[in-house]
């Protein structure tokens, strides 16, 4: 195998004649336990991609009973205590065990090291027992949801949390522990990209889902912690009693929503600035040109990382903070719509004249940007204290964050399945399909959630069970919606289900992109790079050469 | 490679270079880098109990001195001393770790520990005073000599923070443990193998710093 740094023969290169001496990751060891006892960073990401995609499957299922549930004013398919706890646990399943680890732990496990020329990430075997970790917490969570369930919602304010008879402490536990895999995959990302950079690849040669991955790490590292004394805290108090958040005691539950937000806001930022570096990637693959502005994109990730540390507040406007520090958590939420702004912009401007090969995931880019942009204003307009006031806890705020936090991160999460499912697999899936599913997910998506701005401004509360009857008309569109979303999901499982299993080869480099992951094989090879060390093209996506373009204003 | 003839059996004191590190230095570098990030989380961790500290404290002054005055300063300040000496000998350690003494890394740890179980006795005597006089966290509190708004916040902050810091007194001393068994019987600790003991030793030192925020906290202020 003769490594290359031109990616220009890309789709017809051949790769089936190496495989007798370096044969892909896939089918190097078959046993079920080369695959569980892996430390190989590849199997380990296809791991995380099997469970993550099953506990998207159950907190989609808890968000279909409530959106069937809602079709109706009062009882429909269930009591006011199931309705509870089906809320909450849709929020658990779909922020622990999906959204956080979705992007990093599945796509920046696998892409990290060969987006870096590295052979694994910097600690094989913590990796590993960062999975176990997850699936041990997830065990946790399950079967404390399965006996009894919680009815707190995912926030677990107390007072309530500490009192409730359903069963918080295992569910706080198993959030606990997930926190801890979290950590070790944030440490072993960042120590990787400060060590494990090959020959060439400097700072700022990084590709932009490195950097992203990088900035989401940072987060991870310095926010979980809090979470994981907060939960332990809870728990404690849910069991024995303690006391520390207890008002008849002179606890203070704001203190609690202070420690909670300061772990729980910036962990927005982990589900979504993954999101933002994927975007990045397949903007420049599917328009054939240079990033515009790698720099800008690449400090806006760790601007907002940083800013997203200080903008916690806005979560409790109406919890008894003072007027003056709601208006300087509102300004410090704003800047985070500066940061992202930046990214648009540059998204916008790779677009701006380039070829676009408008292919599946370059759909749901569309579909990114668009939920981006009116979820992120949106985002600014309940920044702003006065309107905030009226807004707080309606289905207004519900319709945002699944707008920016979720919309962005599915968009993401199933544009980079698709633009790395090749990568990953070595499959070609039906682009045809592709288009038809992601074109009904982003209808289906905003079908559900515009409904819910337009109830949540007429001024439905949300976690309510009951509302009148006035509601039902945009309640029913929400739940239409909903039901096109997940069909649009189920065309999705059969076709990439059919061509893992049928799907012709997909050769090296089926976008022909210039990103570095598409260096190595595809699928890798164990240990990614085989032979001497391989050289990388001058910087990542490097389609035009600013200096040599025909038309000036080409880049 | 080695200049000193420090390995009792002869063997090269090399660790082992996993496949994807490009080397050796890299993979230390590494292995600091990873454990400089660690600590920061530990930090952030007792961070949280900090600020409900402070804004307890904040709120309820009188029961904070109260508190305060109701521990004991002397096996508060024995402690102190028990714990910054036990940091200097494992700090020793990774000295001689670098010299190749695998002897004395293994003695400087067996005093670390020996001082570690020494904290934890003194500890355990200050709980069983609390536990018996009932100056105890949220609704177990029961002593009559001490009754005012916030104070039973104060010994939930106490036996949190403390507790908290009893845990990693016990998982430091594991990890030191391990790497003492290893210079007592592997004896490879030598001038290009050392992180583990470094690592160990700079864990040791993130216990000892966490009391030294916690000593002032709860008993002086």
């Amino acid at each position: 195998m003769t490594p290359s740094s031109s990616l220009d023969t890309a789709g017809a290169a051949p790769h089936d004649e190496h495989h007798d001496d370096h044969p892909s990751y896939l089918v190097d060891g078959t046993t079920i336990k080369s695959w569980l006892l892996t430390v190989d960073h590849k199997r380990i990401g296809v791991m995380f991609l099997f469970f993550i995609l099953l506990f998207f499957l159950v907190g989609g299922i808890f968000a279909m009973l409530l959106r069937v549930e809602l079709l109706t004013p009062g009882p429909t398919i269930m009591d006011a205590m199931t309705y509870n706890r089906t809320f909450t646990l849709h929020g658990l399943v779909m922020i622990f065990l999906f959204m956080i680890p979705a992007i990093p732990a599945v796509f920046g496990n696998f892409m990290l090291p060969l987006m870096l020329g590295a052979k694994d990430v910097a600690f094989p075997r913590l990796n590993l027992a960062s999975f176990y970790i997850y699936l041990t917490g997830a065990v946790f969570m399950l079967w404390g949801m399965l006996n009894g369930g919680l009815d707190t919602g995912w926030t677990f304010y107390t007072p309530y949390s500490t009192h409730t008879t359903t069963t918080v402490a295992p569910v706080m536990f198993g959030a606990f522990i997930i926190g801890f895999s979290s950590i070790a995959t944030g440490i072993n990302f960042i120590v990787t990209c400060h060590t494990m950079r090959a020959p060439g690849i400097t700072w700022f040669k990084m590709p932009l889902f490195v950097w992203a991955i990088y900035a989401t790490s940072c987060i991870q590292v310095l926010a979980t912690p809090v979470i994981g004394l907060l939960t332990v805290l809870v728990a404690v108090e849910n069991l024995f009693s303690f006391g520390m958040f207890d008002p008849a005691r002179g606890g203070d539950p704001v203190l609690f929503q202070h420690l909670f937000w300061f772990y729980s806001h910036p962990a927005v930022y982990i589900m979504v600035l993954p999101a933002f570096g994927v975007m990045s990637e397949i903007v420049s693959t599917y328009s054939r040109k240079n990033i515009f502005g790698y720099r800008a994109v690449a400090y806006s990730s760790l601007g907002i990382a940083f800013v997203g540390f200080f903008a916690w507040g806005h979560h409790m406007f109406v919890s008894g903070q003072s007027t003056f520090d709601a208006g300087v958590f509102g300004v410090l939420t704003m800047l985070v719509g500066v940061f992202t702004a930046i990214k648009v912009f540059n998204w916008v401007g790779t677009v701006y004249k380039g070829a676009v090969d408008f292919k599946t995931p370059f759909a749901y880019f569309c579909g990114f940007l668009f939920f981006t942009v009116f979820g992120g204003m949106t985002g600014i307009a309940l920044g702003t204290v006065s309107l905030d006031v009226p807004w707080h806890d309606t289905y207004f705020v519900v319709a945002h964050f699944h707008f920016i936090m979720v919309g962005a991160t599915i968009m993401a999460f199933l544009a980079s399945l698709h633009y790395w499912f090749p990568k990953m697999f070595g499959k070609t899936y039906h682009e045809g399909w592709g288009l038809v599913s992601a074109a009904l997910i982003i209808l289906g998506f905003n079908a559900t959630f515009i409904p819910q701005f337009l109830v949540g401004n007429n001024g439905m509360p949300r976690r309510y069970y009951d509302y009148p009857e006035r509601f039902q008309a945009l309640n029913v569109a929400s739940t239409a919606g909903a039901s096109l979303l997940a069909f649009g999901f189920i065309i999705i499982a059969c076709y990439l289900t059919y061509a893992l299993v049928f799907g012709e080869a997909s050769g090296k480099n089926p976008w022909r992109s210039k990103g570095y992951e598409w260096v190595s094989e595809s699928p890798p090879p164990t240990h990614n790079f085989v032979g001497p060390q391989v050289t990388f093209p001058e910087e990542p996506h490097f389609y035009v050469d600013p200096k040599k373009a025909e038309v000036p204003d080409a880049v | 490679m080695q200049s000193s003839a420090h390995t009792a059996d002869g063997t090269a004191n090399v660790p082992r270079l996993a496949e994807h590190f490009a080397s050796l230095e890299v993979q230390n570098h590494a292995a600091r880098l990873g454990m400089w990030l660690f600590l920061a989380t530990e930090i952030l961790l007792f961070a949280g109990l900090f600020v409900c500290y402070g804004c307890y404290r904040f709120l309820f002054p009188e029961a904070w001195a109260a508190g305060s005055r109701s521990l004991d300063l002397t096996m508060g300040t024995v402690n102190t001393i028990v714990l910054i000496t036990s940091s200097l000998t494992a700090a020793l350690a990774v000295h001689y770790a670098k010299e190749g003494k695998n002897k004395m890394v293994g003695v400087m740890f067996a005093l670390t520990l020996v001082m570690a179980v020494g904290f934890l006795v003194i500890k355990y005597f200050e709980y069983a005073h609390k536990f018996h006089i009932g100056t105890l966290p949220g609704r177990y509190y029961f002593y009559e000599g001490m009754q005012m708004p916030g104070i039973t916040l104060y010994f939930t902050v106490y036996f949190c923070s403390t507790a908290l810091h009893a845990l990693h007194v016990i998982i430091g001393m594991t990890v030191l443990a391990v790497a003492m068994v290893r210079a007592f019987k592997k004896k490879d600790f030598g001038p290009n193998n050392y992180t583990m003991v470094e690592l160990g030793s700079m864990y040791w030192h993130l216990v000892d710093l966490v009391w030294i925020f916690l000593f002032p906290m709860l008993y002086l202020v």
